[in-house]
């Protein structure tokens, strides 16, 4: 492509044009915040931005309607974490009945909230809906292991996630209306 | 070719033989295939279309398929299209105007791991028909096949997901119900199977019969309900169920040992060798910052094929054992430093007078390590000998030699063929007061004839390990060693082949390899440098020893080299 250098008018040339209009975005913003008393900043930490949905805030992991923990331990964000802030252990091969159909949940899940950069990269991936981008931008510590989140502590931190889907469960529920009719194992 | 059917002892001059080695065009690249080639077995058979299409280059889709297995012929995943030379009348290839051979395209396809090739036949992988058979024979068999990726181990090395992504749509249309099917199912004590997985490529089954002998799977029921399962009264609990393992496309089968340990996407893959047995079966070791968590097999077909066996592959878990070595020790018990404890060592040594040394060097040790301690017993005159451990051998792979480097040991001179018949005039020496120093490398030898009270009389007593042991704990100079999986090397299997290993993870605290402090320790002794890397080491020992003439460490490569025994 060609970038067209027009040439500059003689009003655009002259000096005195173009601090005049620097002049005119500096009188509109005085005129903004001292006469219509609407500035531009907000005085952080008594107000608060409103913080628009979307917002790649901090990962934190989520329970289900049901209380489950959705995360199954897969590794994916930890693969494609860029900084790798995710540390997963997974769960080994004793059979934990709890985790039902699942199968699977992590031992350990560590997120370093020092190295998050937070792109969203890991709730992109997860397959289960398990990790979200919560709200949360201001995060403090006094050291940096305090700083490594544990799985309690995201689990705390992200709450409940509606689930519409309920993929396990219905799995679940058609094994069990299929009873009769699929093969049992001798 | 079909001869006449009158005068059949007469042979006929009409029927043309087909040549030994023929052209084959893939993807119109031309290739020259032979017309039999080994099977699973070895013997030789009509050359099929899926090993043209190989020796071109070209990768045509498979789940049943399996060089090493049977050609069962189920999953028609390979469908290729093809085209024949058209014969006239006196069986000569008609041409085209332009010269060219004239084909005839196939009707439909054919099944590549079970057609045979001829002479001047055209295979086509990547017509639009084939593309849309691909899709088709992916999009059956995901309609029962559960959403468990997440959950599942041959996540990574899972064909089934791979071959989706090349050559599967991307869009369902399944709406109905998936047929549901038992699901973590111990089927034998070292395999845990799930049934919904299961694609019904039947390559375990024709693992376990054909392969190992034990005919212990087979299908249960038909149509979407077949599921795998041991036939009544009989366990999959041979030593090789593992090796359907690795062999299941999908994770239908997956190990219980390694279920749920670690995705296999971070394991780093090590070259390596199993230390089980004298066999020698080439492994991956698959671990992770420094923790082993698999061994799975490498193809090697001199000496395990692409199998192992069960009890190797799950001996790894004592490498990461929180009670190994890490510390030199000295006399009395303290903690030293590499340098000086060599250095004293060495003076030490150097001052016992000739034949009132004794070594014994375990035949696990490597090649390398051996060489430099039978330079080490000849410059110190000392009686050398290993220690045999003998086991149950079986048809298939393991050796009932379960050392992995005896035939190194008498190679190299530490031991005479029968293995440990020094021990006892070693024991003797020690007793009549000869022998006053002992030098044990990675060996228990009060478990064989030297008891602790007769290793109390040693006025200086080395020993170089792995695990704390009751001779490392009368060891005046306690060298601490390194597992194979934490250093490099190679050793010499039973059948007389060298086979090299790589490190996979670092030795713990102090240990070091045992050729490293063993060339330094040479170097104070004799006041020669020592050699300054493995591989001059290793080619050093080629030279000066007469069955290892030769070989060089890389000539070595994947699959090592036969020694001349």
């Amino acid at each position: 492509m060609i970038v067209r250098r027009d040439r500059l008018t003689i009003w655009e040339r002259l000096y005195l044009t173009a601090i005049w209009g620097g002049l005119k975005v500096t009188f509109r913003h005085f005129w903004r915040t001292v006469v219509r008393r609407r500035p531009v900043t907000v005085q952080y930490p008594e107000e608060k931005p409103v913080v628009p949905p979307g917002y790649r805030g901090a990962p934190y992991l989520v329970r289900d309607q049901t209380g489950r923990i959705k995360c199954v331990s897969c590794q994916l964000c930890e693969f494609v974490c860029p900084p790798k802030a995710i540390r997963i252990t997974p769960p080994g091969p004793e059979i934990d009945p709890t985790t039902g159909n699942v199968e699977k949940r992590p031992r350990q899940f560590e997120i370093d909230m020092l190295r998050c950069i937070f792109c969203g990269f890991c709730q992109e991936v997860c397959p289960e809906e398990a990790i979200f981008l919560m709200q949360d931008y201001s995060l403090t510590g006094l050291s940096r292991s305090e700083m490594i989140y544990d799985m309690d502590k995201l689990l705390r931190l992200g709450g409940v996630h509606l689930d519409p889907i309920r993929k396990w469960e219905r799995k679940a529920r058609e094994a069990q209306a299929q009873e009769t009719v699929p093969p049992t194992l001798p | 070719m079909s001869s006449p059917t009158t005068a059949p002892a007469k042979p006929t001059q009409s029927a043309p033989t087909t040549p030994e080695f023929f052209q084959v065009k893939v993807d119109g690249r031309v290739v020259v295939v032979p017309r039999l080639s080994p099977d699973w077995r070895g013997q030789l058979v009509p050359t099929t279309m899926i090993q043209a299409c190989f020796a071109a280059g070209v990768m045509v889709p498979h789940y049943c398929y399996h060089p090493k297995l049977p050609v069962a012929g189920n999953c028609r995943m390979c469908l290729v299209e093809f085209g024949t030379p058209v014969l006239g009348p006196d069986r000569k290839p008609l041409l085209n105007p332009d010269g060219t051979p004239k084909i005839t395209r196939a009707p439909r396809p054919a099944i590549a791991c079970a057609t045979p090739v001829m002479p001047g036949m055209e295979i086509y992988t990547n017509t639009p028909t084939v593309r849309a058979m691909r899709e088709g024979v992916l999009e059956f068999l995901l309609i029962n096949h559960p959403l468990d990726c997440p959950i599942c181990d041959q996540a990574g090395e899972c064909k089934l997901q791979e071959y989706a992504v090349d050559h599967g749509l991307a869009a369902s249309r399944f709406v109905e119900t998936k047929v549901h099917k038992p699901k973590q199912v111990e089927l034998g004590p070292r395999i845990m199977f799930d049934a919904e997985r299961c694609i019904l490529c039947s390559r375990c089954i024709r693992f376990t019969r054909d392969i190992v002998g034990d005919d212990a799977l087979g299908i249960l029921h038909r149509g979407s309900y077949s599921t795998i399962a041991t036939w009544p009264g009989r366990a999959f609990d041979n030593n090789y169920t593992l090796n359907t393992v690795d062999l299941c496309p999908v994770g239908a089968l997956t190990s219980k040992d390694f279920r749920f340990q670690m995705r296999v996407w971070f394991l780093k893959e090590t070259k390596s060798i199993c230390t089980s047995c004298g066999t020698g079966c080439n492994i991956l070791i698959g671990s992770r910052e420094n923790r082993i968590y698999r061994y799975t097999p490498r193809q090697n077909d001199a000496v395990n094929s692409c199998w192992m066996c069960d009890a190797g592959r799950l001996n790894y878990k004592w490498i990461g054992r929180p009670d190994r070595l890490k510390e030199v020790r000295g006399p009395g018990g303290q903690t030293r430093v590499w340098s000086a404890v060599l250095a004293e060592l060495a003076h030490r040594l150097g001052q016992a007078p000739r034949g009132s040394v004794a070594l014994i060097a375990s035949a696990r040790q490597t090649n390398e390590e051996l060489f430099l301690l039978k330079k080490l017993a000849t410059r110190l005159g000392a009686i050398t000998d290993s220690i045999p451990r003998e086991g149950q051998a079986d048809p298939l792979l393991v050796s009932a030699d379960k050392n992995p480097n005896s035939l190194g040991a008498r190679l190299l001179g530490l031991c005479y063929t029968e293995m440990g018949i020094n021990l006892p005039r070693i024991a003797h020496g020690i007793e009549q007061g000869a022998i006053r120093t002992l030098i044990v490398f990675g060996e228990d030898v009060t478990r064989h004839g030297l008891a602790p009270e007769l290793l109390a009389r040693l006025d200086t007593l080395v020993v170089s390990d792995i695990l704390p042991n009751a001779t490392t704990a009368l060891a005046h100079y306690l060298l601490p060693g390194c597992a194979h999986a934490e250093k490099r090397g190679s050793f010499t299997n039973v059948k007389g082949r060298v086979q090299r290993f790589f490190k996979a993870v670092e030795p713990p605290g102090n240990a070091r390899p045992e050729w490293e402090f063993l060339a330094e320790l040479l170097s104070h002794l004799t006041g020669q440098p020592a050699a300054p890397s493995l591989e001059a080491l290793f080619n050093q020992m080629a030279q000066e020893v007469p069955a290892f003439h030769g070989l060089t460490w890389t000539g070595l490569g994947d699959t090592g080299l036969e020694a001349k025994v």
